[in-house]
């Protein structure tokens, strides 16, 4: 059973259909890329899956559990968490806030309201160790606001992985990310750890090819080849209508 | 040994400062220190808890709002049924009764206010307290009228003070509820779930890409908020023996917001300071010049929030992220945890 799936997918804006008949399959484990020319609709695809658009036709399910109905937040109980292409953060909590807030909000102690915050060790100690995983540790008194890019860029996955997601979403991690931050960003991305599947979704094809076993491509809204990085960078249609300078290069 | 610094540090935001124990010994101390002002002192305590009211979700939750007298408003018409018709005689239970009150009319309309934007709650709110308002003058076989609510007769509080004509008892009184609120309202915004509303606030579709339920995170706050505010309502009813249409008046709404704007939102003691400048203020101008008074008041409100206001709150956050810096590098350096590399897995 795959860990996640669609079935005949769709979301129309209007007249113009974002995504139509989209059957993707992530299998336990993957590291599954989605990539696609801009305006394939890879974003309207990952805020489809977790709930934040509805989709107009189309089923999804996670772990074999229907969860097209699913609101956001539940989405994130039941397995699935996400980061953002453009960072979405809490500008004006400290990271360690930010990821104390989200332990806090999984071990269902989020709405306590008679008690200090850290006043709970098993809280405590897991911000701790999601800090250190992140690289965040030494900034971690910082306000969200003023710290570089490429740690924001860390905070933001490290949020979406303290939801202790079975399925963690990727979106485009490394954009923006300077020439001297990306190392540490891409080691981290890398570093994540095998029981949690990662579907990344990507602009950067070194990043792509060198991180995933299975791609996904997405053209005008529909799936268009799906298979492993070698016959995907092999496939003539693929080149034609997207990777062509890049692979031939 | 990671685990108690990071602790620590959670912990230390929560802890009173000197400024704030200062705050409450001079509260306390004007019970001995102003015996011939306890009317207004006891006014300023009452407008105090509104506004903190009003900070709750204005400065924590980000929910504007213009009619928050609604709540005010119910909850004083209910202490003073209650107490008009016998119904509960002790106060202290008379005014939790009414802030429940209050509370449930916060939590019904919560949710056409967490609908759309803040031009739609600005409206939605204001439209909610004029209603009331109105259907407070309709009954009013019930509620007065426009005449109010006359034959308040309250009993002493816990049996054993009754309200003076000096108002004393009744500042007393409304001080030590309006502490008592506060203590509440601290311990909520420093709880995880007051960190989460920050986290709403600030990024309400992260918060919810984190697993936040956003929606019911603002309701609770507003209930919260108007259960205070109705306890605001509570008290001046019982503290006047009188409860009139105006307590639902947009004035008392947008006084409010004044309150707050003077004070400023987001740290629990702009609704008390801003209560605090803005009774001065009023009673001060007043006292010069008592037919134009709302002039002065208006000048020194557009002066206070295009010169004054921005100036002092960049001192202040100034000085709050120096201190909370020292406290950080203390903490770090007092670890072996900062600068070390992160383990691989």
């Amino acid at each position: 059973m795959p860990i996640l799936e669609t079935i005949g997918l769709e979301r129309r804006f209007g007249g113009i259909i974002a995504a139509h008949g989209v059957n993707l399959v992530v299998e336990k484990g993957a590291r599954h890329a989605l990539i696609g020319p801009n305006g394939a609709g890879k974003t309207t695809v990952i805020n489809l899956l977790t709930g934040v658009l509805k989709p107009t036709a189309g089923r999804i399910m996670l772990e074999g559990r229907d969860i097209t109905d699913v609101v956001p937040h539940e989405r994130v109980r039941l397995g699935m968490a996400r980061t953002f292409q453009i960072n979405q953060l809490f500008l004006d909590l400290t990271p360690l806030e930010s990821v104390g807030l989200v332990v806090s909000e999984r071990l269902g102690t989020g709405a306590d309201w008679w008690r200090v915050v850290g006043t709970k060790s098993t809280v405590t100690d897991e911000i701790v160790e999601i800090l250190q995983r992140f690289k965040l540790a030494d900034v971690m008194h910082e306000r969200t606001a003023i710290l570089p890019y490429g740690k924001q860029r860390l905070l933001e996955i490290a949020l979406a992985f303290a939801c202790r997601p079975r399925v963690l979403l990727l979106d485009e991690p490394a954009a923006g990310v300077p020439e001297a931050e990306r190392h540490e960003l891409l080691a981290t991305i890398e570093a994540l750890p095998t029981d949690v599947t990662v579907l990344l979704i990507e602009h950067d094809m070194d990043l792509v090819f060198s991180f995933a076993d299975r791609i996904s491509v997405l053209v005008n809204g529909s799936l268009f080849v799906d298979g492993a990085p070698e016959e995907v960078a092999r496939d003539p249609r693929v080149k034609a209508v997207y990777l062509g300078e890049e692979l031939d290069a | 040994m990671v685990a108690p610094a990071v602790s620590t540090y959670l912990k230390s935001r929560a802890r009173w400062s000197p400024f704030e124990i200062a705050f409450w010994v001079f509260a306390f101390a004007t019970i001995w220190l102003f015996p011939g002002k306890y009317l207004i002192l006891k006014d300023t305590a009452i407008l105090a808890l509104f506004a903190l009211s009003l900070d709750l979700i204005l400065g924590y939750a980000g929910i504007i709002s213009l009619g928050h007298a609604a709540f005010f408003g119910l909850a004083g018409y209910v202490a003073g049924l209650l107490a008009k018709y016998g119904i509960i005689n002790e106060p202290v239970i008379a005014l939790v009764v009414a802030g429940a009150a209050a509370a449930a009319l916060g939590f019904v309309t919560s949710f056409l206010v967490l609908r759309g934007s803040d031009l739609t709650r600005l409206m939605v709110t204001l439209g909610v307290s004029l209603m009331l308002g109105e259907v407070a003058n309709r009954y009013s076989n019930i509620t007065g009228g426009a005449d109010g609510l006359q034959g308040v007769d309250i009993a002493p509080v816990l049996g054993m003070f009754r309200f003076d004509l000096y108002g004393h008892n009744g500042y007393v009184y409304c001080l030590i509820v309006l502490f008592l609120c506060f203590l509440l309202a601290r311990r909520i915004v420093y709880s995880p779930f007051g960190l989460s509303l920050r986290a709403v606030k600030g990024n309400p579709l992260r918060a919810s890409a984190i697993g936040i339920p956003v929606k019911w995170r603002l309701v609770a706050i507003y209930t919260v908020s108007a259960g205070i505010a109705g306890i605001a309502g509570g008290l001046l009813t019982q503290t006047t023996a009188f409860c009139s249409l105006d307590v639902f008046s947009l004035e008392r709404s947008a006084d409010l917001l004044l309150v707050l704007i003077i004070g400023g939102t987001g740290y629990l003691y702009g609704g008390l300071i801003g209560a605090v400048i803005y009774k001065f203020l009023q009673d001060w101008i007043a006292n010069l010049t008592p037919q134009y008074w709302q002039f002065w008041i208006g000048l020194v409100l557009v002066a206070i929030v295009l010169v004054g206001r921005d100036r002092m709150q960049a001192s202040v956050d100034a000085a709050r992220g120096y201190a909370t810096r020292l406290g950080a590098r203390a903490l770090t350096f007092s670890t072996t945890f900062g600068g070390t590399a992160p383990d691989r897995h």
